[in-house]
Order: structure tokens, then C-alpha cells, then sequence
């Protein structure tokens, strides 16, 4: 492990806890606590929390917030109302994705965009060097994130944040889905990366030990980095570095639904490329399988129909909660019903099924 | 948890253990199971292969990674344990015991008294951090 990883104001809270730390582009953060997946179901049927402090805040403030973010992302900030949250991809001019991003709208002149952790440079050079108009680009410090997440997370982390903002008209679930607000200076929006209901909390980083403790106190349990992956891609949800990179569009990793080209006139970076792949299709199409043989699905895994390559996998696990691998691919035509996994130089059948795998706890196929 | 004492290791921390009729039995050490974490798939080897030291010869799964597990020495292949098909987490529950992975008759029973002892197993973990 490097001296130059960085550790986040909970690193202590993660060794009481029993974290096993590994190295995560740059980060000193659990792995696991001892079980990951007794910790994926904690999340799937109760609550659990992960310290995601490494992801990067970034707020876009100015005249010409709105009229900017239109032109940076294929997602259309327009359609938000204050308060309200959006998934988007930001490309590059060739439509390759620079990252995948969740932008809340504060007001049209304000708005908190949170980008991922191992492209937190390459983000802000991007849009430093894009930026037009009446905005300014500031990267906060001092902040720290909490995500609790599963059935029983708004109920356990109102109690904590009423605790201990000692404020009772702090209440989460008037907070719909995909809405965010301040809360002074504590930021609460109500999203995640798990596919459970949730909130997502950055606050100032001299009070999230106090309010993991809270959480953990209120019964709330600790999640690592590999629950956190098991429990998106159960979810269907992308990961940046495996399911989208440069070289694929939005399209080409299963993102059309993130590409909006409704207002003809928004000519946001990497529209040529990605509109038409939107409207013909690209490369590559993107979809679910889960593994009828045995073994387990992993990244860079070949897929194969009748013996002849036809993708790969972009990532892949052992489902807990359908006790099954599953994975996601992105393969050269579309294919519907089965093909084949190259695992150990053994092709193992597999099934095509839709993305989500799981949704409201129940698998979306048979 | 107390390495047994009847135990011989491999530097890829499998655990080797000698039966009564000169077979021996191999499993991963405690400290490989932890760092592995929750086990979700094994796949033993085929039974009667012939196999050299060293050989990749069955491959364990946790939710985070998969780990080949090497032949210790040469022999071959006499005994799988059935169990780890249904139940591989097995291996995390009692990794010295009925987390078993299969069991070799080798070809040089001497073999054997090369491999590390318990101690300096124990050792060379600890020198892993």
C-alpha cells in the first residue's frame, strides 16, 4: 500500500468496526467488515451504511449554471425542477464516456454535482477547460459523504440526523426519491448506488464520526467496498473503469435512457456520435446475464455464441440474493435467450435477461 | 485460530495433511480463507488425474476474487470433497476440517517432509503483514 493513500475522517471507525482495508484508486476504505455478504443483506432487508467521503463534489454555481451543464452533459438538466436529482453521462467529444455523474439542482443558478473518485482529476480539468459564461467550478474541502441504504435507512437515519442536529423539523421522508436539500450546511439527497430506498449525506468531515456512530448506535450496519459492488450490479447499476469508459458511448454500455436529444438545439459535447447511435444503434448493445453452469462471472471474461466471440463482461459476481453469478456485458449484436461464458477456457452456458437483476428486493426474471 | 499442529504448508497457503494410508489431504489455511472472504464457489479437481507440484489444480471462489489452489506435490488425484459443491462456505467455517479440498496420493511419499512446518508457515504470514 502506498504513503500516499489517503485515508477518510472515518478510517478509525472502519478499523473499530473490524474493516479489512484495501487500497481503492487512491483511498485507504473497507473492503468488508468480516462478511460481505452478510452485509449485502443487511442492506437488502434492513440498513446498512458505507463511507463514500472519497467521492468528488463538485458545485457549479453562476448566471450560466444551467445553460453550461446543458452543453457539458447528454442528460438534460433542464428537465429538473429545484431540489431534484439527475443521473447523466459527460462525454468526450467523440461521445466516449469521461464519467457517469449525479447532478442536483439547488436552483438554476446552483447547482452540486458528484462525480466519481478515481476520475476526480481528468473530471475537473474537463470542465475547467469547458467551462463558458458566468460560472465558477469549486471542488469543497472539508467534506465528508454517508450513504445508508436498504428498507429501513430513511427511518434509522432521520432518528441519527435529528439526534444530532437536535432539529426535529429535519424530516427525510417528505424527501422524495431522487430529491436532494440542504440542511444548513449538511446536504441530504435521497439516492445510492444499491437499488434500496436511501439517503446520501455530506456533511462537514468533523461530524461524521459522530454521526456514524449514531447510525451504528441506531442499529445501522457498517457496508464495504464489496457489498457496495454486489449490491449496484444487482442493481443493474454502472460502474465507471469496468461497464463505461472513452471508448464507448452512453448507447454502447446500455445508457441510451441517460441521452436526452428532445431539444434539438442542445448541442451538448459528443452529440453527433451519441444521437446516432441513440437513433441506429452502435458497436456494441448491453445487457444482464446470469450463469446456468457453474462458477462465477467476472470482468474481461469472453462471451461467446455457437463458438464464436461475440463481447465480453464488464462485471461480474456472485449474486447473494439470487444466489447465482450474474454480470453485465457488452457484446457486437444483439442476442436474446442464451449464449456461452469462456470461464477457464471452458464455454458456460448462460442466460440473457434485462437489466435490473433485482428490483424492489425481488429478481426481474425466472 | 490455533494452526494444527499435525500440518504442513505450501508458500501459496494451501495446508497439507498426511493420512494413515499415505494419501494426503489439502485444504487452505485460515489466513487464505480471511483473506479471500466469503467463499461462493469451488471447483475440485477431476478424480484420478495425475498432477505435478505446483499445478493449478482446482479453483476457489469468493464474491471478491478467484484463487487457484496448487497441487503440493506430485501424485495423483484420489479423493474431492462433495460437499463444497453445495455448501463451499465450507472452507470459511472450518478451513482445517470439513472445508477439505481434495485429497492425492503422491507419487514420492518423502515429498511430504519438504514442506513447511506450522511455525514457519505461521511465519511467513505474519512476515506478509
Amino acid at each position: 500500500m502506498s504513503d500516499t493513500s489517503k485515508k477518510t475522517p472515518l478510517y478509525n471507525a472502519h478499523l473499530d468496526a473490524g474493516g479489512k482495508i484495501v487500497d481503492f484508486s487512491g483511498w485507504q476504505l473497507p473492503i468488508h467488515y468480516g462478511s460481505q455478504i452478510d452485509e449485502h443483506k443487511a442492506v437488502r432487508t434492513a440498513a446498512g451504511m458505507f463511507d463514500v467521503s472519497h467521492m468528488t463534489v463538485v458545485d457549479v454555481k453562476g448566471a450560466d449554471a444551467q445553460t453550461w451543464l446543458r452543453t457539458l452533459l447528454t442528460n438534460d438538466v433542464a428537465k429538473l425542477s429545484d431540489g431534484k436529482a439527475l443521473y447523466s453521462c459527460m462525454c468526450n467529444e467523440q461521445g466516449g464516456v469521461l464519467d457517469d455523474l449525479i447532478v442536483y439542482q439547488l436552483s438554476e443558478t446552483n447547482y452540486r454535482v458528484i462525480v466519481n473518485s478515481a476520475t476526480r482529476e481528468k473530471d475537473i480539468a474537463w470542465m475547467q477547460k469547458k467551462k463558458k459564461g458566468d460560472v465558477t467550478i469549486d471542488v469543497p474541502s472539508g467534506l465528508a459523504m454517508i450513504a445508508v441504504q436498504g428498507p429501513d435507512a430513511i427511518a434509522n437515519a432521520n432518528t441519527a440526523v435529528q439526534k444530532m442536529l437536535s432539529d426535529a423539523t429535519v424530516d427525510m421522508l417528505d424527501l422524495k426519491r431522487f430529491s436532494a436539500k440542504f440542511v444548513g450546511d449538511w446536504f441530504i439527497a435521497r439516492t445510492g448506488y444499491t437499488g434500496e430506498d436511501g439517503v446520501e449525506i455530506v456533511l462537514p468531515d468533523s461530524l461524521v464520526q459522530q454521526l456514524w456512530q449514531t447510525l451504528l448506535d441506531g442499529g445501522v450496519s457498517p457496508a464495504g467496498l464489496g457489498a457496495r459492488d454486489t449490491l449496484r450490479l444487482e442493481a443493474g447499476m454502472h460502474l465507471y473503469g469496468n461497464d463505461l469508459d472513452e471508448e464507448h458511448t452512453p448507447v454502447e454500455s446500455g445508457l441510451a435512457w441517460v441521452v436526452d436529444c428532445d431539444d434539438e438545439n442542445r448541442n451538448f459535447i459528443g452529440r453527433e456520435v451519441v444521437e446516432d447511435h441513440k437513433a441506429f444503434g452502435g458497436k456494441h448493445t448491453f445487457t444482464g446475464v446470469v450463469l446456468e453452469g457453474r462458477g462465477v462471472l467476472r470482468s474481461g471474461q469472453v462471451v461467446q455464441l455457437a463458438g464464436q466471440d461475440v463481447g465480453v463482461v464488464t462485471s461480474g459476481t456472485f449474486s447473494p440474493s439470487l444466489q447465482k453469478a450474474i454480470g453485465m456485458i457488452r457484446i457486437s449484436k444483439p442476442i436474446t435467450g442464451s449464449c456461452d461464458v469462456v470461464i477457464r477456457d471452458k464455454p458456460i452456458a448462460a442466460k440473457i435477461v434485462p437489466l435490473p437483476f433485482i428490483k424492489g428486493g425481488q429478481a426481474t426474471f425466472s | 485460530m490455533e494452526i494444527p499442529g499435525d500440518l504442513r504448508f505450501t508458500p501459496s497457503h494451501e495446508w497439507v495433511r498426511m493420512n494413515d494410508d499415505g494419501s494426503v489431504t489439502i485444504g487452505i489455511s485460515q489466513h487464505a480463507q480471511e483473506q479471500l472472504g466469503d467463499l461462493v464457489y469451488v471447483e475440485t479437481p477431476e478424480m484420478d488425474m495425475s498432477c505435478d507440484a505446483e499445478q493449478g489444480v482446482a479453483v476457489v471462489e469468493s464474491v471478491k476474487a478467484a484463487s487457484d489452489i496448487y497441487a503440493p506435490i506430485k501424485g495423483t488425484v484420489v479423493a474431492c470433497n462433495p460437499s463444497l459443491a453445495d455448501t463451499p462456505e465450507l472452507i470459511n467455517s472450518d478451513p482445517y476440517g470439513d472445508g477439505w479440498i481434495f485429497t492425492i496420493m503422491p507419487d514420492n511419499p518423502d515429498d511430504y517432509e519438504q514442506l513447511m512446518g506450522p511455525d514457519d508457515y505461521q511465519a511467513m504470514t505474519e512476515n506478509e503483514g
